[in-house]
């Protein structure tokens, strides 16, 4: 089956033409992996990375500079960590919760920012990592392994008392709940940066000056928003499973 | 609206062929996880830990700053009441002493003037007394003289006739 191409206008202008679902194949064995995924994927990477190591060069009681803001973006994450988790745990899950939220963050941010579209790929082409299901899948699970791990290794099997917790009515729920917890997580990132992503290239398409650009700072708010919504999502479902019941 | 349902169809039909699609699920996804489960990793080392590190030995620095100064504003107002008590006592005893002293000063001025008015007065006293002494001594002379003056008198007037 060809890879489906929505014609946005019907004159077939050079650039009239929006690819969905088209992916630069790499392959790694028998392996087929989203080449431009991880292109942009390592340029968000480097980007962090390169923006920890100015800022935590040298770190001083007086901070200046990019230190300013890397303490600004730590404070931030910890306080939605302590908040979602609990004083007691909190430390243990920050470096994830910040990690999902600044990998996510400046994701959305580089797809919507970077001018991509220079850069001509064989196949595909480049955007957010995060507008692609596999990585908001791969981190949606790993916000299913981090809750289970931390529920099962500060509690023991206690952990599973949480599924009959008030009830053992609530059972079939929260097993409903384990499977739905990454669905939301997954499709809620994917669809918004995606959706996102499409609005700005149809907008641009029709109308190439002045008028996407609403659409693209409401995308860029939406995209913070929805970086601040997974990672205190992920922190809230670490804190209900380390939660201990005061009896 | 159909065209995204179709898109997502196709999707999914071709989710089993190697064709691409809006939800094709691969070797990314794994891969994917991995490369987060590294840079968590990475961050942490990097980012987290010493920034994390930085931050609250700045708290705590500021906090034991801040019970130090408090515990010294707490010493120096201990201190100021401390002085300003022993400043009124200062006061209360240097007006005691002013007092006291104006007493004694009054005192001594009332004794010397008393002293000098009875000396002077014994001074004045003895001078009329010695006055009275020398002219009752004069009178008696007089008076003597007299008698004598009138005895030669009485003799020469006898002794002419």
């Amino acid at each position: 089956m060809a890879p489906p191409i929505i014609p946005v206008l019907p004159l077939n202008l050079p650039l009239a033409e929006l690819e969905v679902g088209k992916h630069l194949y790499w392959q790694l064995g028998n392996l087929k992996i989203h080449g431009q995924v991880f292109l942009s994927s390592w340029v968000v990477i480097g980007a962090l990375l390169a923006l920890v190591a100015i800022g935590t060069r040298k770190l001083e009681r007086n901070p200046g500079g990019v230190q300013n803001l890397l303490e600004l973006v730590w404070d931030y994450i910890r306080d939605i960590s302590r908040e979602q988790i609990g004083e007691k745990a909190y430390r243990d899950w920050l470096p994830f919760i910040g990690t999902l939220f600044l990998f996510i963050f400046v994701s959305n941010w580089g797809g919507a920012l970077i001018p991509w579209k220079l850069i001509h790929l064989p196949s595909g082409e480049l955007g957010a990592p995060t507008a692609d299901i596999n990585t908001t899948i791969a981190l949606a699970l790993l916000v299913s392994l981090a809750y289970f791990y931390a529920g099962l290794s500060r509690k023991g099997f206690r952990y599973f008392e949480y599924y009959v917790d008030p009830t053992p009515i609530m059972l079939p729920f929260k097993i409903i709940e384990d499977f739905t917890k990454p669905l939301s997580l997954s499709f809620r990132l994917f669809g918004n940066i995606l959706a996102d992503e499409l609005v700005v290239a149809v907008l641009a398409f029709l109308v190439p000056l002045i008028v996407p650009l609403p659409a693209m700072f409401l995308g860029l708010f939406t995209s913070a928003i929805q970086a601040l919504i997974f990672a205190t999502l992920a922190a809230n479902y670490i804190g209900e499973a380390v939660h201990e019941e005061h009896h | 609206m159909t065209s995204w349902l179709l898109l997502a169809e196709a999707g999914a039909s071709a989710a089993g062929t190697p064709e691409g699609g809006l939800f094709d699920l691969d070797a990314t996804l794994p891969l994917m996880a991995v490369q987060v489960v590294l840079l968590t990793f990475i961050l942490n080392s990097l980012f987290f830990r010493p920034v994390g590190r930085a931050v609250e030995d700045r708290e705590g620095y500021i906090a034991t700053s801040r019970a130090q100064a408090k515990e010294k504003l707490a010493q120096v107002e201990r201190l100021e009441a401390d002085l300003k008590e022993q400043l009124k006592d200062a006061r209360l005893q240097t007006q005691k002493l002013i007092q006291e002293a104006e007493q004694e000063s009054d005192k001594l001025y009332r004794e010397a003037i008393g002293l000098a008015q009875a000396e002077s007065n014994a001074s004045r006293e003895s001078a009329r007394r010695e006055i009275d002494s020398q002219r009752t001594a004069a009178l008696g002379q007089i008076r003597g003289d007299a008698d004598k003056l009138a005895d030669q008198i009485v003799d020469r007037l006898l002794a002419a006739s």
